[in-house]
């Protein structure tokens, strides 16, 4: 096998799961050590660096980062099932105790301005993003919205319950703050205006801004109970709309389904349910979410294909469904059949649409010079998010349909880097690399600068306010947080999977101490062969494939080690056990190369280019 | 040392023997020697043994004198007896809690400290009796508690750390544990657990004296150029005889063997097999005569011979020696142990 090259930061990126997973690649393990020693400020300034919205999204994530959590494969399958660590909710933690001297820490405007300006179409999170990056930089950015609020989806579709307006004003304002200016109540209505106006760059961050609506029979006849999830949802959050019939069925298996199901039982709904037309499993909806509902008593029904809208005399009274089943062919693939039991109805007296959103750009002209495709999507480059026209950019779920917060941001973060290196007149084709930086934590012969003993505690659960309460009141956030305590204990599930076991093969003498030790299992000095191959053969089974195997050669026996990253603890004790220090535990710290002139070319390319 | 236990966690494909424990739950204290000790390498092939055979831990009793090796029957089997002896005297305590307790599996641990100097008197008998036991001598060359002097088995012309030359020849303990009667002689390495962990499983199976010399480096006091005990020197010099499978049971060969380059050697009472696949050509480990010869002549090359030197067909153990009772002592009643005045009557009879 050919030796593992951990010079480039992909190598040891991978083995941080978490931080492979997410889309903004928030170095998690390094913020968690934070709440760990109790520095809130300094894992939030981690978090808002990368993120750009801890406290929002310590609440809203959809954390990929979870699913990937190594904890999830290492814990002991016959004392329950395994969980990983609680990352979103610790990030909130470092959001709720961060204390007041953040503002302190902040960039500050740039003193300078450097007379390029960037208007931001929409003020959710791509847009405030890209503004956060570059206005530091000298940029004027100017941020509209048609709302009177800057936040977009996180504050309009979002309910209060689960995210309060507290905390959504500090993280918008800690932007807004860097010297960007928000046109709050201004709808934009032509891309051409827009152009007309002598931007330098223009980023359209307009989200997925249509519900999507279902045209069943009933459907005209009935409409005024019947309401779009998304547009339901704004019109509650500005307080339009404060009341819902007592019987309430809502359409869709979504995420969106779950906030308009929830926020029902709010408003006086108070038999609600939920009727999806795919399996409760391949549902949409985040598991958590899907908790959360059932917790509320809001049953989810499943296999259920909306038919008609029931009315009498413009007044919905129900809704009637076919029932339905999945089949699979031979390629695996799905298609719902009716199962041939007789249709159901329930009676209602409110029916919510949530069963998608799409994109929609009616304001973009189709002479604008703006390519879109057959589906109504515009062309946009994946990794510069450039459109047809080089300088305007889309991002967030106006660019690939939706998503969520944490795609959004890392969109914004990508296009504030093409346009700042197209304004700086660089190629923005040419794209940083991360960051990275390698640091050995030994301290003594047994000591090291991360606590490396593991925790054997379960997931902790997230406190939960009354539920006799949440329910009569919408704005009162139902997820308490953890508290200092708790957020330490559940701070110690974390492996410090970014805490690399890095060997030196010139230093090994192939005593064994570093397989004899290793609780899990994962190293072998074995004959080399072929990886697929040499897999069937190492102290214990690797069959992940997903996980890499870190491969050294050139040991003095002719073998090769081999490490499988697969259920690596990180505890380091290979290394302690190590009589040589072939074994050492080094900090991999990668950090995205994020808008400004660590993403611009070396320097001498520039003067070049100036000459 | 580490002040870190051993993370419970465990990898999620960890099997459980025929006896429902994995082979974690064979593990003992987290080692206190120094790191990269051989000693811990042979404590974790034993684990790796007596899992394999599907040994109740608590059916096992490991015994030891003084010394880095002896200390380590604190970090394999944390749930089986143990009993860490005064230094050399582990053979006759062995003794006497096999006399007593037949029905457990007896390690003894020694070092070459412990064997070859202040306990040769003690290892000479022990094999000499047949006690039934494995004896796993943890071999480094030397005093590695008192920083490194030479020990008894350390090879004339060896060099210690300091540089000093050892002019006394050394104790060869597999020649002498043959000579005194073993009748399960074995030499192995503690970077070779390929090796070693067939071996360990013979000699537990084995129903006499088992022997077996683990050359273990010290990593601290002699893993330098110049020593014959380093991982270098034993891995440059190691001169495998054969190579041993053990299985416990004829069924349970589940390996291929091309004709001719296998033998068979009885493993004892319980059934077990040892499969032997012969590296030296002319080498016969039932021959005891020849075995002797060969230790010699590899010892006279600077050879390491390892593998399973010798393994008697007909092995038998200190019981079947002296006849005696077919139980443990624990298993009989008041009335079987004070049979009465009767019965000594008549013993006194018989004697008149």
């Amino acid at each position: 096998m050919q030796p593992t090259e951990t010079k480039s930061p992909g190598y040891f990126h991978k083995v941080v799961d978490c931080q492979w997973a997410c889309p903004a690649h928030t170095p998690v393990p390094e913020y968690i050590r934070m709440i760990s020693a109790g520095r809130y400020a300094d894992a939030f300034m981690v978090n808002w660096k990368s993120n750009v919205f801890p406290g929002i999204l310590g609440r809203t994530c959809d954390r990929p980062c979870e699913p990937a959590c190594r904890r999830g494969r290492v814990e002991d399958e016959n004392l329950g099932k395994p969980q990983p660590v609680a990352i979103c909710r610790l990030k909130r933690v470092a959001a709720d105790l961060k204390g007041d001297d953040i503002r302190a820490r902040m960039p500050k405007p740039a003193a300078k301005k450097n007379g390029k300006r960037i208007a931001c179409i929409g003020a959710g999170p791509a847009s405030l993003t890209v503004a956060r990056d570059l206005a530091p930089l000298g940029y004027e950015v100017t941020v509209f919205d048609q709302d009177p609020r800057a936040g977009g989806m996180i504050w309009s579709q979002i309910p209060r319950f689960r995210l309060p307006l507290e905390v959504i004003d500090e993280e918008v304002g800690l932007i807004l703050d860097l010297g960007v200016t928000f046109k709050g109540g201004v709808r934009i209505d032509s891309m051409k205006k827009v152009l007309a106006a002598g931007w330098d760059a223009v980023f359209v961050g307009t989200g997925a801004p249509r519900g999507r609506d279902l045209d069943i029979p009933g459907r005209k006849e009935a409409a005024k109970h019947i309401h779009i999830g998304i547009d339901w949802l704004s019109s509650v959050s500005f307080g339009h709309t404060t009341k819902i019939g007592k019987r309430v069925i809502v359409l869709g298996g979504g995420n969106t389904a779950m906030d308009c199901c929830r926020t029902s039982r709010r408003l006086g709904g108070e038999e609600v349910k939920v009727i999806v037309r795919s399996g409760f499993d391949e549902m949409k909806a985040s598991p958590w979410e899907k908790e959360d509902a059932a917790h509320e008593g809001i049953p989810i029904l499943n296999f259920l294909v909306p038919k008609a809208f029931l009315h009498q005399e413009g007044r919905l009274t129900g809704m009637s469904f076919e029932k339905v089943k999945a089949v699979y062919d031979d390629k695996g693939r799905r298609s719902l059949v009716p199962s041939g039991e007789p249709d159901q109805s329930f009676e209602c007296d409110n029916v919510l649409i949530a069963v998608g959103q799409e994109n929609a750009f009616p304001w973009i002209e189709k002479d604008a010079g703006i390519r879109f495709d057959r589906w109504g999507m515009p062309a946009v480059d994946k990794v510069t998010f450039q459109s047809s026209l080089p300088n305007v950019f889309f991002g967030g779920d106006a660019a690939f349909g939706p998503k969520n917060i944490i795609w959004a941001v890392a969109h914004g973060h990508d296009a504030a880097i093409s346009i700042d290196k197209l304004l700086q007149g660089e190629d923005i084709r040419e794209r940083p690399a991360p960051g990275m930086s390698m640091m050995s934590q030994k301290m003594g012969i047994h000591e090291w600068s991360y606590d490396n003993e593991i925790a054997n505690d379960r997931r902790f659960a997230v406190p939960w306010a009354d539920i006799k309460q949440t329910l009569k009141n919408v704005k009162m956030e139902v997820e308490l947080g953890f508290d200092a305590a708790t957020a330490w204990k559940e701070a110690q599930r974390c492996l410090n999977c970014d805490v690399q076991t890095v060997f030196t093969t010139q230093l090994c003498i192939e005593c064994d101490a570093c397989v004899d030790i290793c609780p899990m299992d994962c190293i072998s000095f074995t004959p080399d062969g072929e990886e697929k191959e040499v897999r069937t053969r190492l102290t214990a089974p690797s069959t992940n494939l997903t996980q890499d195997l870190y491969v050294a050669t050139g040991l003095k026996t002719g073998r090769i080690m081999v490490k499988d990253e697969d259920v690596c603890l990180h505890c380091g004790l290979c290394a302690e056990r190590c009589p040589t220090g072939a074994w050492d535990m080094q900090k991999s710290l990668i950090e995205m190369t994020h808008a400004g002139p660590a993403a611009r070319s070396p320097l001498h390319k520039q003067h070049q280019r100036a000459a | 040392m580490t002040y870190l236990a051993k993370p419970r966690l465990h990898h999620p494909t960890l099997k459980k023997n025929a006896v429902g424990y994995t082979r974690r739950d064979y593990e003992g204290k987290v080692s206190t020697l120094c790191a990269g000790c051989g000693h811990d390498s042979i404590s974790a092939a034993l684990i790796e043994a007596f899992w394999q055979l599907d040994i109740q831990p608590h059916r096992v009793a490991k015994l030891s004198g003084i010394g880095c090796s002896s200390k380590t029957p604190d970090y394999f089997l944390g749930n089986s007896h143990g009993f860490n002896t005064v230094h050399g005297r582990m053979p006759s305590v062995l003794t006497g809690a096999n006399l007593a307790n037949r029905d457990l599996t007896y390690i003894g641990v020694s070092g070459d400290g412990d064997s070859a100097s202040i306990g040769l008197g003690q290892f000479a008998h022990v094999m000499r009796r047949g006690v039934n036991m494995a004896y796993i001598l943890e071999n480094n060359g030397v005093y590695g508690l008192t920083k490194g002097q030479f020990s008894a088995t350390a090879d004339k012309g060896s060099k210690a750390k300091k540089g000093s030359v050892n002019s006394d020849s050394p104790v060869d303990t597999v020649s002498l544990a043959l000579l005194m009667g073993a009748t399960f002689v074995a030499r192995s390495f503690s970077g070779d657990k390929q090796q070693l962990v067939p071996l360990v499983k013979a000699a537990i199976a084995h129903p006499g004296a088992a022997f077996i010399d683990v050359i273990s480096p010290c990593v601290a006091f002699n893993n330098h150029e110049g020593s014959t005990k380093s991982y270098d020197y034993v891995r440059a010099h190691n001169e495998a005889v054969n190579r041993l499978d053990f299985w416990p049971s004829r069924e349970a060969i589940t390996a291929e063997y091309r004709e001719g380059e296998v033998i068979e050697v009885a493993a004892g009472a319980e059934g077990g097999i040892l499969k032997l696949r012969k590296l030296a050509a002319d080498y016969d480990p039932s021959d005891k005569i020849s075995a002797i010869t060969h230790i010699a002549r590899a010892a006279q090359k600077g050879e390491v011979l390892t593998g399973l030197l010798y393994a008697a067909p007909d092995a038998e153990d200190l019981h079947a020696h002296l006849n005696t009772y077919g139980a443990a002592f624990n298993t009989l009643g008041a009335k079987e142990l004070c049979p009465g005045s009767g019965v000594l009557e008549r013993i006194n009879a018989s004697l008149r």
